[in-house]
Order: C-alpha cells, then sequence, then structure tokens
C-alpha cells in the first residue's frame, strides 16, 4: 500500500468517526434519561411510553414511501407492536380511507414497524391513534401546549406533527427542535 | 487501488440505474391496452370512452366524493385530500410523467380510490373510461 493510499484510508476514517460522534446528537431525544435507562424506563406513562427515536439507517425504504403517501411515515417507535400489527392487518379501513397494500409490501412494512416499536410499552393496551397513548397526551397537555395552537388552521390535527415538529419525517422530536406556527 | 475505486464506482450506477427502471416500466398506453383486456371479457363492454370517462370522473358517487373530489375539476392541476389536506400531483399524463406507469401502483389507487369514494371497486370499463379521459387532457 502506497503512502498516497494510506492517507486517503486515514481521511475516510476520520470522516467516518466524525459522522458516528455527531449522528447521536442530531438524533437526540427531548428526555435524556429516558435514553439512558432505555427499556427501565418501561414503567413510565403508566407502561404507555414511545421508543427510541430510530437512526436513519435503519429505516426501511418501502415503509418510508408507502407510508408517506398520505401523511409522514409516524416513526414506529411511537406505538408498541400490538398496535402495528393490528393497524397493519386493518389498512383496508384505516382511519375512515382504503390505505390496503398488497401482500408483500404489508408483511414487509409489518416486520419492520413490529421490530422498531416502542421497547419501553409495558401497558396490554394498544391504541391506533398515537395521539390516544399516554405519553403523547401528557406531552401535549393544557400545561404544555396553550389549547389555542390546536385551533391554528396551520396545525389543523394532532396527527400533523409537521406542524410543530418540523423534522418530524426523521424521528426527530426533540425538544429544542419545537417551532410552534403563528 | 483506483482502480477498484473505478470499479465500484461503475457498479454503483449500473446497481441505480437497474433500480430506477421499474419506476417507468410501462406507458399509460401500455397500461390501459392492458385495462382493455381485461374489460374485454367482461359482459356489455364498450369501446372505451373519453366522454363517459369524464362524466364518471365528476359525478358523485356512493359516499357523496367524485375523483374530482381530491383531483380537482382539472386533473392537469395539483389536487388536494378532501380529509387530510394532503398536496396531490397531477393526475394526467401530459402534467405528470410519472402517472400511469407503475402497473403495481395503478392496481393499488384504483382500489384505494374506488372504495373511498363509490364504496366498490371499479369496473375495467370504468377505470378504462377514466384513463382514456385522463389521456384527452393537455396540459
Amino acid at each position: 500500500m502506497s503512502i498516497y493510499d494510506q492517507k486517503i484510508f486515514r481521511m475516510i476514517a476520520v470522516a467516518l468517526l466524525a459522522i458516528s460522534v455527531t449522528m447521536p446528537a442530531a438524533q437526540a431525544d427531548d428526555d435524556d434519561r429516558d435514553e439512558k435507562y432505555g427499556e427501565k424506563y418501561s414503567g413510565k406513562y403508566g407502561g404507555e411510553n414511545r421508543g427510541k427515536p430510530l437512526q436513519p439507517a435503519q429505516t426501511n425504504a418501502r415503509f418510508q414511501q408507502e407510508c408517506s403517501d398520505c401523511h409522514i411515515a409516524y416513526a414506529p417507535g411511537l406505538l408498541p407492536a400490538t398496535s402495528w400489527r393490528k393497524m397493519m392487518a386493518g389498512l383496508d379501513q384505516h382511519f375512515g380511507s382504503d390505505a390496503s397494500l398488497d401482500a408483500g409490501d404489508n408483511q414487509e412494512i409489518t416486520a419492520f414497524l413490529v421490530n422498531n416499536a416502542s421497547n419501553r410499552w409495558s401497558a396490554s393496551t394498544a391504541p391506533l391513534r398515537i395521539s390516544e397513548a399516554a405519553w403523547f397526551k401528557r406531552k401535549h397537555d393544557d400545561h404544555e401546549i396553550n389549547p389555542r395552537v390546536w385551533k391554528n388552521p396551520k396545525v389543523k390535527s394532532p396527527a400533523n406533527c409537521g406542524a410543530c415538529h418540523p423534522q418530524a419525517e426523521r424521528g426527530d422530536f426533540s425538544e429544542r427542535n419545537i417551532k410552534i406556527p403563528r | 487501488m483506483f482502480h477498484l475505486f473505478r470499479t465500484s464506482g461503475l457498479a454503483l450506477v449500473t446497481i441505480a440505474g437497474l433500480v430506477a427502471q421499474p419506476a417507468f416500466a410501462e406507458t399509460p398506453n401500455e397500461i390501459l391496452a392492458s385495462i382493455q383486456q381485461e374489460a374485454t371479457g367482461t359482459p356489455d363492454f364498450q369501446a372505451f370512452s373519453a366522454a363517459r370517462g369524464e362524466r364518471f370522473f365528476k359525478a358523485r358517487h356512493a359516499n357523496d366524493w367524485s375523483c374530482a373530489s381530491c383531483h380537482t375539476d382539472n386533473p392537469a392541476t395539483p389536487g388536494k385530500h378532501a380529509r387530510t389536506g394532503k398536496v396531490i400531483d397531477p393526475l394526467a399524463p401530459s402534467a405528470n410523467a410519472e402517472r400511469f406507469t407503475s402497473p403495481k401502483k395503478v392496481a393499488k389507487w384504483f382500489k384505494r380510490n374506488c372504495n373511498d369514494v363509490l364504496d366498490r371497486v371499479c369496473t375495467p370499463q370504468e377505470k378504462g373510461d377514466v384513463l382514456a379521459y385522463l389521456l384527452t387532457i393537455k396540459k
């Protein structure tokens, strides 16, 4: 190996290291303790706690493509595995619309959602609406969010994460990235 | 070393080409032909009619929706989902080259949207009429 080649290798190694160091910070969640204690935090919110945000490298192209046809591709960690199984089994009546997929696509996306579902959900509940989860309700209650915000036409509905969390599409809901529209 | 870089670069370009291809696997006319093949076998089949397709597209059906509720009366312009507000790219192939180029996508959306608008699946006749109509729309 020539000296020139060694230099290139060193440059690549440094670049990779830099990426691996900066990534977790960019993806940091709003509740650092949750991240630190991981699954041990499953007792929080009466057992209805969401999981870690997903790293971009872990995502699935078909999930991204199919789920974002009509709304953002909601991060799988926001609900428990049972919710996702129910959701994907009832796509022909998906919140009032037919959102059915062919069997192969359904299988692939279900597996992805189930494998990356909340790892801190210990309750036996399995809501279909993310906004019905206890963690969601607590983080969006009247103490946290002025009720007027929900009436803003730019917000429209709690399903519209991107209205206040511009990075929602990437699974980033960190507090410092919140921008509540006026 | 550099030879290796060049080879892997070429491989990447080749793979990208293969992956990009299925997006435009067919033309809207080829899709129309396959709907026609399906329709010919059904009773009372009549040659596809753009005028009938337009009436079907704009009429309200079982769920008090029409195709135009979301795709607008001018499918060469962007639409908006009647419930979610999501912007929908133009449906007419003259205005959006991606439309009616993937048989899988066509099947997926006809199934979904016919169920939402009509509460049933569309017949091959209805699908063919609508596509015939969409193909007459100029940008």
